[in-house]
């Protein structure tokens, strides 16, 4: 006899002791503390940051955990926290001039004013499994010098002087903000820039890599790319002035790109840009790639048809958390839809048929 | 700020405005039919109804218009202490509150149609609400209903701008009434 | 859950739904878009259905939840026990007790009432997606009334299946102006898309809400010589004998043997409960 499927909480109740269980993995071995996360997986702390929008590395590292490591999991279990959050206010921009920089280097220039900053990078390890950080991950402490206290300028500057790149015009106006306001297209740089900045590492990448590859080619250098802490400021209108409420660690990316020119226009380098948190290079040089591709209108270039040039596209599929949502959603009960297009099936399967043999038999 | 501002809010925000919000929901989707709310009080001529529903639908981003007798600093303060919306021309307007003869006069958006739905919600206080009057057919009306509107024209030209247009509370005391710009105004 | 705002939202996020809600309403049919924020269940599974339950609740409402008809399937109970949680509602498995229903693919079987609210979660709410996937250009084809792409893909099906070859999300329009997509519901359900509830439709992913207010008209999207039929299996259901339910097919057995039952559950269970017997009822209970 037929019982219909019952159970659905309980079956639930049980999902959720036994995830809790697997996460914690074997007891035997010791628990991960939010600070071992925090510390020793920092580069996955800082894509959870970017990717969550939500600066905070110790979250990271409790999302991290509670995700048994899966990041975008990690991701939106910040977003969902996120939106909770009130709005207390907006701090003032950035200003990344005054970056204390750990890493800068241009591929434009063999030196410039600054200096090349290797910093805490893996280009240039051999990729070698170190079989010694199995038993001992005890480091060697790195020489240190005297931290930079002078502003380090930026590659483009030197450009720009020359007018030799294009200028980017300042503007005070308020940015949209995708997180208060449904995306509308088409969307101007500040809610791209936006998208692409919280938009899944993988997905940005592999745009960034198609541009490259000739879907939408726009020869990239890396004209500068500097990681390191700034200052966050915010105004307060009953001090009448901004006062420093914390420092953030970022990465930003500017490159240089073939020239373009006009009749009434002398061929200039144009400019891509990319900003993440925390220490995410490949992430700030995709979004400067893809930046730049998507700026084709603004700058008079054709519209290759290429994927990357194509903002619908890329800022509609760029967000892991939404792609994730709806592509594992076909997981979920859909028999009643099914049965509808059993039962059509299964009727323009039978006209089809006694059509066949009427003409048989005709 | 005078300190009668400070007074007038929601006791207990979240039950009060999501009640509030199920009679605004009720009387746009019912267009005539009359509902009650309250729970806030602001300074006159503002009826609790109207006061109400500025609590439950605007803030800092609905740009609201006051029409004549109730665009006085009291309203002003009370505005920015419990909702904080930017008063604003007619022409900027999401929402806005006053008497028919006020409203009536001002140029509010009716929406473009790419976005039907960046146009003016309009809060008119009357003497009084009641279901007699102009004809009201369309969506959320079973056969007919009856409201007594302020005139006729206005809304029928407004239906004529269909999808764009304007939507319409009207309040009185704690009385509330809703008419969508979907609504089709005829003479009794 | 104390420690989060009653109905989860915090009240800007409120304001903010209850807002495009209302235009919906004015504007039949319309997609309003919103800021759809992060839930704490994934986008797809019905962000957009429980940000406008929780921007409608108070604590006077009576909740259903079901997803394919059934209140017992694990996103129903999921999504249930979540605003037991934060809303403290109750919650009723029964359609004529509810005063708020959230819904996944079906409009349950019961006529509605002028005291109800429906609520659909919606994966994809621009019906005219499939045809032209981008937002600027269905946005135009929206103000500019044009729906013929609608209509030629209609009529290819006919051409090639002698049917319209849509059997779910079969699109509508709504007060002779909007064409809009009813969410993902088996076409047997698109006649009662015109009732005495507020219909209320929430994409979350998508950042829209839409609706359809009382007694508004709703007409399915056909043809004059090939005019909109409803279709279910041609069986009554097994349990409760009814002939005019939309029903699941459930196998039985690895012969290929199998079942029909009412895919709205509470409605099976009141008729059963009621004395009407189906093929496969129990023996004890039919004497």
């Amino acid at each position: 006899m037929y019982v219909a499927v019952k159970g659905g909480e309980r079956a639930i109740d049980n999902a959720h002791d036994w995830l809790a269980e697997e996460r914690r993995g074997d007891p035997e071995v010791a628990e991960l503390s939010l600070a071992q996360i925090r510390e020793q997986m920092a580069l996955a702390i800082h894509r959870v940051m970017a990717e969550g929008s939500l600066y905070d590395p110790d979250l990271a590292a409790l999302a991290i955990k509670q995700s048994r490591g899966d990041l975008i999991e990690a991701i939106f279990l910040i977003r969902a926290y996120r939106t909770t959050l009130p709005r207390i206010g907006y701090s003032d921009p950035v200003e990344t001039g005054s970056m204390i920089c750990d890493r800068r280097i241009s591929a434009t220039f063999k030196d410039a004013p600054g200096g090349q900053v290797l910093g805490p990078t893996f280009d240039y390890t051999h990729r070698l499994l170190d079989f010694k950080l199995m038993a001992d991950g005890e480091a060697p402490v790195a020489d240190s010098a005297e931290p930079q206290t002078e502003n380090i300028p930026r590659i483009t500057d030197f450009l720009n002087r020359d007018g030799l790149i294009q200028t980017e015009t300042p503007s005070d106006a308020t940015p949209p903000d995708m997180t208060r306001e449904p995306m509308e297209y088409p969307a101007n740089r500040a809610l791209r820039l936006q998208a692409l900045t919280r938009g899944d590492e993988g997905f940005v990448l592999g745009m960034a890599y198609s541009t490259q590859r000739g879907y939408g080619r726009n020869h990239p250098f890396v004209g500068e790319l500097r990681i390191g802490k700034v200052q966050v400021e915010m105004e307060i209108p009953e001090l009448g002035f901004a006062i420093k409420i914390g420092e953030v660690t970022l990465t930003e990316c500017e490159t240089v790109n073939q020239f373009t020119g006009s009749k009434t226009e002398p061929p200039q380098f144009t400019r891509g840009y990319g900003l993440v948190f925390g220490q995410s290079e490949r992430k700030a040089i995709s979004m400067a790639l893809v930046d730049r591709a998507l700026r084709w209108k603004e700058l008079g270039e054709d519209n290759m048809g290429a994927p990357a040039q194509d903002e619908e596209f890329v800022l509609s599929h760029s967000d892991n958390i939404q792609a994730t949502g709806f592509l594992e959603h076909i997981k979920l009960p859909h028999y009643v839809d099914f049965q509808s297009e059993l039962e059509l099936i299964r009727k323009l399967r039978a006209e089809a048929m006694a059509a066949t043999q009427k003409e048989a038999a005709e | 700020m005078l300190d009668s501002s400070l007074q007038g809010g929601f006791s207990n925000p979240p039950v009060q405005s999501a009640q509030a919000f199920r009679a605004a929901l009720s009387a746009m989707a019912r267009p005539g039919r009359i509902e009650t709310l309250g729970g806030a009080t602001a300074p006159a001529p503002t009826s609790a109804a109207a006061a109400t529903l500025l609590l439950t639908l605007c803030d800092q981003e609905t740009p609201l218009f006051l029409g004549g007798a109730y665009d006085t600093l009291a309203m002003r303060d009370w505005i920015s202490f419990h909702i904080g919306a930017p008063i604003v021309e007619a022409g900027f307007a999401q929402y806005a509150l006053g008497t028919w003869a006020d409203l009536s006069q001002a140029t509010l958006p009716t929406g473009i149609s790419d976005y039907p739905d960046r146009s003016a919600t309009l809060i008119v206080e009357m003497d009084t609400l009641a279901a007699t009057g102009a004809r009201l057919t369309g969506p959320g009306i079973e056969v007919e209903a009856h409201l007594n509107l302020p005139e006729i024209k206005a809304f029928q030209a407004n239906r004529a701008l269909f999808p764009l247009g304007l939507d319409f509370y009207f309040t009185a005391g704690p009385h509330l009434a809703g008419l969508p710009r979907s609504s089709i105004v005829a003479e009794l | 859950m104390s420690d989060y705002n009653f109905a989860y939202l915090d009240e800007q996020t409120k304001r903010m739904i209850r807002r495009a809600i209302l235009k919906g309403v004015a504007i039949p049919g319309y997609q309003v878009p919103f800021a759809s924020r992060e839930m704490p269940m994934p986008y797809g599974w019905g962000t957009g259905g429980v940000q406008v339950t929780a921007a409608c609740l108070t604590p006077d409402d009576t909740l259903k939840v079901i997803d394919q008809g059934a209140d017992d399937t694990t996103n129903a109970v999921s999504i249930r026990k979540f605003f037991e949680n934060t809303a403290q509602v109750d919650v009723t498995e029964c359609t004529q007790e509810a005063s708020v229903i959230q819904t996944r693919h079906r409009i349950p079987e019961e006529p509605l009432t002028e005291d109800q609210i429906l609520v659909y979660q919606v994966p994809i709410p621009e019906p005219l997606r499939f045809l032209e996937p981008r937002e600027t250009e269905t946005r135009k084809m929206h103000a500019l009334e044009e729906y013929g792409l609608m209509h030629v893909k209609l009529y290819e099906d006919i051409a090639r299946h002698g049917h319209i070859a849509t059997s779910y999300a079969y699109p509508v329009k709504v007060e002779d102006r909007y064409v809009m997509d009813p969410s993902p519901i088996p076409k047997f359900d698109n006649p009662r898309l015109e009732s005495a509830a507020i219909q209320l439709f929430g994409a979350g992913r998508e950042q829209r809400i839409y609706a359809v207010p009382p007694y508004t008209k709703v007409v399915s999207l056909d043809f004059e010589d090939h005019p909109f039929e409803q279709m279910k299996a041609e069986q009554d259901c097994d349990l409760c004998g009814a002939g005019h339910t939309y029903l699941d097919e459930v196998i039985v057995n690895d012969q290929g043997g199998r079942m029909f039952v009412c895919s709205d559950t509470n409605y099976c269970a009141t008729r059963c409960d009621a004395g009407h017997r189906g093929r496969l009822s129990p023996e004890e209970d039919a004497a």
